[in-house]
């Protein structure tokens, strides 16, 4: 059991990276990633309704949607749910909690419209059905690793990003181009890490 | 109205192109152009929702109130996901598979929500339903670029049909996730170079989104990256 959740742990930050090795949250990482804070402050407010968002999608699907046959409305439901969520959030944080509302605040509106966000919730319920095993609590840890893996896209690129900033670049590649490229070449060596969990828990 | 229709069309396609000059919906850009069916599917798709989704919101502009306006347009888009979501898995269970998890991730594409909000909210039904159309081909036909040119160098096919295969050996890469990193930005620094367009790199981030004009949230907060 610890071993399986720390493979689910390991796997969706280093091999099954949302960012880097499925496309999930480009649109943050691209836009977010120009300062290593911002990076932090953002990937800790992604993490955290990541984990909320699928604590909460999981049982509906399983134990409303499902059994009333109603697993076609997965995506509206759960794009209403996460959207409700990140506003009940929102408001919570600013009553209760103003320190962490004013770092991770800004950040939340724009997490709504995060793929990763909806994504990890779907594909928890995606790989649930192909593994019996692959209950709540991995979902969970699940989710908790694949928002610790955006983190650490984030902040790496970001800190190459800081390093760009006072390169000579070619007129047309400035901006998204050159950016771009980098993100591939953090890719490649994200490739690097295929099969380490496998052969680390295996 | 016929010559500002085509206009409406055309500017999706070339001077406002989604992918490569709005740079929205980069998500599924890089992630189904692993070969080029797979672009063409993703693509109809999303041309699917997008103008059903811009003749409904277009059609109920005056009825959904300014305040939940974002909710109402999620709540439409999702429904129609769901529908072409339904339509693929029946009728094209291959794409289906290879689109996977993309699929319904069109609900927060944000071309469509973008459009929806930057164009069906404030025009009548038919044009909103051109400029749909528009951008749903320029968003095709940017997928297409990408999926072809990966597949050409990744596999040496191209829709399947061997090309160089057996003459060259094929460059993996392409078709993994750091290639379509690569091939993407190649393609913004080509259309970047033949438009002319010295855009400042400081417009990526909420300049980039459609939203930012709207998003009272974050101006008055100063969210935004300066």
């Amino acid at each position: 059991m610890t071993k399986q959740l720390i493979a689910i742990f390991l796997a969706a930050i280093l091999t099954e990276n949302y960012v880097l090795n499925k496309f999930l949250g480009i649109c943050p990482f691209l836009g977010v990633s120009k300062k290593v804070n911002t990076a932090v402050g953002m990937s800790a407010a992604v993490t955290f309704v990541m984990v909320l968002a699928t604590a909460v999608t999981w049982p509906i699907y399983q134990y409303v949607l499902l059994p009333n046959d109603l697993a076609y409305l997965q995506t509206i439901v759960f794009i209403l749910i996460i959207a409700a969520l990140v506003q009940l959030v929102e408001i919570v944080l600013k009553k209760y909690m103003p320190p962490l509302y004013n770092s991770l605040g800004i950040y939340l509106p724009l997490i709504t419209t995060n793929c990763a966000v909806l994504g990890v919730t779907m594909l928890v319920i995606e790989k649930g059905a192909a593994d019996a095993s692959f209950g709540y609590v991995q979902s969970l840890v699940n989710a908790l690793g694949a928002g610790i893996g955006f983190l650490v896209a984030m902040v790496l690129f970001a800190g190459i990003r800081e390093r760009m900033e006072s390169c000579d670049i070619p007129q047309s590649l400035k901006g998204l181009p050159i950016t771009l490229v980098a993100a591939s070449l953090v890719a490649v060596s994200f490739l690097g890490f295929q099969g380490l969990v496998e052969g680390l828990l295996g | 109205m016929a010559k500002s229709l085509g206009k409406e069309f055309t500017k999706g396609i070339l001077k406002e192109n989604p992918v490569l000059c709005l740079i929205l919906g980069t998500c599924p850009t890089l992630a189904v152009t692993t070969a080029a069916v797979n672009a063409i599917g993703m693509g109809v798709a999303a041309t699917l929702v997008l103008v059903c989704s811009n003749a409904v919101i277009s059609a109920m502009r005056k009825i959904i109130p300014d305040k939940v306006r974002i909710p109402a347009y999620i709540t439409i888009i999702a429904g129609f996901v769901t529908i072409v979501q339904m339509l693929v898995k029946a009728f094209a269970p291959s794409i289906d598979e290879s689109l996977g998890i993309f699929l319904p991730l069109i609900v927060v594409n944000c071309i469509i929500l973008g459009r929806a909000e930057m164009y069906a909210s404030k025009n009548a039904v038919l044009p909103s339903i051109v400029d749909g159309l528009g951008m749903g081909v320029g968003f095709t036909a940017a997928l297409l670029a990408m999926g072809i040119i990966r597949e050409f160098f990744g596999t040496g096919c191209v829709f399947g049909i061997p090309i160089t295969a057996g003459m060259i050996d094929p460059i993996i890469i392409f078709i993994l996730p750091p290639g379509g990193f690569f091939v993407f930005g190649m393609l913004i620094a080509l259309a970047n170079k033949l438009t002319g367009n010295k855009k400042d790199p400081e417009e990526l981030g909420c300049a980039a989104c459609p939203m930012n004009k709207n998003c009272s949230k974050l101006s008055a907060k100063e969210g935004c990256e300066k």
